[in-house]
C-alpha cells in the first residue's frame, strides 16, 4: 500500500515538475506508438475492407489466420525482427537495430492483425447493408472499399484505438529490438520494467500512472476529434 | 419515347440457390416503353426476378440480353429496394454519391443533389443524417438517389410497402414524372390500386415463373389464368 501511495506521489511530482527524463521518455513513447499506429492503420484498414468486398480462394483461411495472429507473442515478434535487423541478418545493412525505427517495425507487426481483425468485423456488418446498393450503383471495387472506409470510419476508430492500446503498453518486442537505451530507445514501458528490476517500485508505479493517464488522454483526444458519440452522427 | 437499352430479352433465365429454383426458367421480352408492374403472392419470386433482370442476382442458367453492351446497360439502370438502404451520410451526401461514382466533382455533385432534395421536399434536411429520416423520407431519398443519374430503366421493389397514403402518393408522383421523362419503370407491388394507377403492362409471377404477361387493362379486366383471377380477387393462390 505504501508503494502505491509513493507511486501516486512520484507520478504527481514527475508531472508537476515536468521531469526532463519523463518528458523525453513520454514523447518517445508517443512518437513510436503513434508512428506505428499510423503505418499499421494504413496497412490494416484497406486490407480489412478488401477482405470484406473481395471474394478469392483462401479468403476464409486468410481471415482465420489474421484472427489467430491477434495473439502474436510480442517477444517472438521482437526476436524475429531482431534476427532480420541484426548485423548478420538480411536487413542488417540498414543499421536499424536498437533504434526507434526498429521498435516501430515490431509494433506495426504486432498491431496490424489486431486492427485488421477488428476492422474486418465492423466492415463486414456495414458491407451486408451496402452490398446490394453498391453493386446496383455499379461501384468499382476501389469505390466500394473507399465507401466502406469512409462510412465506417467511426467503427474503424475503435479498431485503431485497440491497436494504440496494444502498442502503447507493449514491452517485450520493443525491449528486444530497442534495447531500452537511455536517451535513445527508452520508452515508458521499458523504463517501468527497468525501475521494477532495480527495485524502485515507487518510480515504476509513477511511470505506470503516467502511462495510463497518457493512454486515456490520447483515447479521449481521438474520440473528441472523431466526433464519436455525437447525436445524429455515426 | 424510345429507350436504346431495350428490348431486354431473357431466355430460359434461371436463379437457383442451394439447389432450389427461386426464379425461372424465364422467357421474357420487355420493350422500351411504359411501366411494367410485377405482381404475385409473397414468396413468388418478384424480388429475385427484379434483381436478376437488374443484374445483382447471379443467374445459374439462361441468358439476359440488353440491346446494348452489358456494361453500358448496367451503368444506365438503377434499383430501389423495398427497405431503403441509407448510407451513413447526410441526405445531400447520399444523393451526391451516385454522381461522384461517375466522376462528377464533389461540389457539383452536392449542388445537383441539393436541387434533387428540394424536389422531394427534403431541402431543409440536407445536412441531416439520412438514418434519422422517417420511413417515407428514406424511400423518397432512395428514389431520388436512384433517379439522380437519370437512368434509362429503374427497377423498384415494392417501394411503397409500409408507407402511408401520403408518402405513397408522393412516391407515385415522382415515378410518374420520371416515366414522363422517358425512364422505363419496372416495379413490383402488392398494392393493386397502385398497380392499376401506374401499370401499362403487368407481369404476374407465381412459383418463380411468369404466369401471365399482358397489358394492364387486359390483366385487370380479364386475367387469362385462373391463378391470376384468384390473385386479383384476393384469394389464396397456391
Amino acid at each position: 500500500m505504501a508503494d502505491l501511495l509513493d507511486g501516486i506521489l512520484q507520478a504527481f511530482l514527475l508531472v508537476v515538475t515536468l521531469d526532463s527524463d519523463l518528458v523525453e521518455i513520454t514523447l518517445r513513447s508517443l512518437r513510436v506508438t503513434l508512428s506505428a499506429l499510423v503505418i499499421a492503420s494504413a496497412i490494416a484498414l484497406p486490407m480489412a475492407a478488401l477482405l470484406v468486398v473481395r471474394r478469392f480462394r483462401m479468403r476464409r483461411l486468410t481471415i482465420a489466420v489474421l484472427n489467430a495472429l491477434m495473439g502474436l507473442p510480442p517477444v517472438v515478434v521482437g526476436l524475429i525482427v531482431y534476427v532480420f535487423l541484426s548485423r548478420s541478418g538480411p536487413l542488417g545493412v540498414l543499421g536499424l537495430l536498437f533504434t526507434p525505427t526498429a521498435m516501430i517495425i515490431a509494433q506495426v507487426i504486432i498491431i496490424v492483425p489486431l486492427i485488421a481483425s477488428i476492422a474486418h468485423q465492423s466492415l463486414r456488418e456495414l458491407w451486408s447493408d451496402y452490398h446490394d446498393l453498391l453493386i446496383s450503383m455499379n461501384a468499382s471495387q476501389r469505390q466500394r472499399v473507399q465507401a466502406l472506409l469512409w462510412d465506417g470510419r467511426r467503427a474503424l476508430l475503435t479498431a485503431a484505438l485497440a491497436g494504440f492500446g496494444r502498442a502503447i503498453g507493449e514491452v517485450g518486442a520493443i525491449m528486444v529490438v530497442g534495447g531500452n537505451i537511455d536517451h535513445a530507445t527508452r520508452v515508458l514501458t521499458t523504463a517501468i520494467a527497468l525501475e521494477t528490476g532495480k527495485g524502485d517500485f515507487a518510480m515504476a508505479l509513477g511511470l505506470g500512472f503516467v502511462l495510463i493517464a497518457m493512454a486515456i488522454l490520447v483515447n479521449l483526444a481521438i474520440h473528441w476529434l472523431g466526433h464519436t458519440e455525437t447525436e445524429g452522427r455515426w | 419515347m424510345q429507350n436504346s437499352l431495350f428490348p431486354l430479352v431473357a431466355k430460359q433465365a434461371l436463379v437457383r440457390r442451394r439447389g432450389k429454383v427461386l426464379v425461372g426458367p424465364v422467357d421474357l421480352t420487355l420493350e422500351g416503353q411504359g411501366t411494367t408492374i410485377v405482381v404475385g403472392p409473397n414468396g413468388a419470386g418478384k424480388t429475385t426476378l427484379l434483381k436478376m433482370l437488374h443484374g445483382i442476382e447471379r443467374m445459374n442458367g439462361g441468358t439476359l440480353d440488353w440491346a446494348c453492351a452489358t456494361d453500358e446497360a448496367q451503368r444506365r439502370q438503377a434499383f430501389v429496394f423495398q427497405t431503403p438502404i441509407m448510407m451513413r451520410r447526410s441526405v445531400v451526401d447520399n444523393l451526391a454519391y451516385p454522381l461522384q461514382l461517375t466522376g462528377v466533382a464533389r461540389r457539383e455533385a452536392r449542388a445537383r443533389a441539393a436541387h434533387w432534395a428540394e424536389q422531394i421536399n427534403l431541402g431543409d434536411a440536407l445536412e441531416r443524417s439520412a438514418l434519422l429520416l422517417s420511413g417515407g423520407e428514406r424511400q423518397k431519398l432512395a428514389l431520388a438517389r436512384a433517379l439522380i443519374r437519370e437512368p434509362d430503366v429503374l427497377f423498384l421493389d415494392e417501394p411503397c410497402a409500409s408507407l402511408d397514403g401520403r408518402a405513397t402518393r408522393e412516391i407515385e408522383e415522382i415515378l410518374q414524372r420520371a416515366a414522363a421523362t422517358g425512364t422505363r419503370l419496372i416495379m413490383s407491388t402488392h398494392n393493386m390500386g397502385q398497380a392499376q394507377r401506374l401499370a401499362d403492362e403487368v407481369l404476374f409471377v407465381l412459383h418463380g415463373r411468369i404466369h401471365e404477361f399482358s397489358l394492364a387493362k387486359t390483366f385487370f379486366e380479364g386475367p387469362q389464368t385462373p391463378q391470376a383471377g384468384a390473385f386479383l380477387r384476393g384469394d389464396i393462390v397456391e
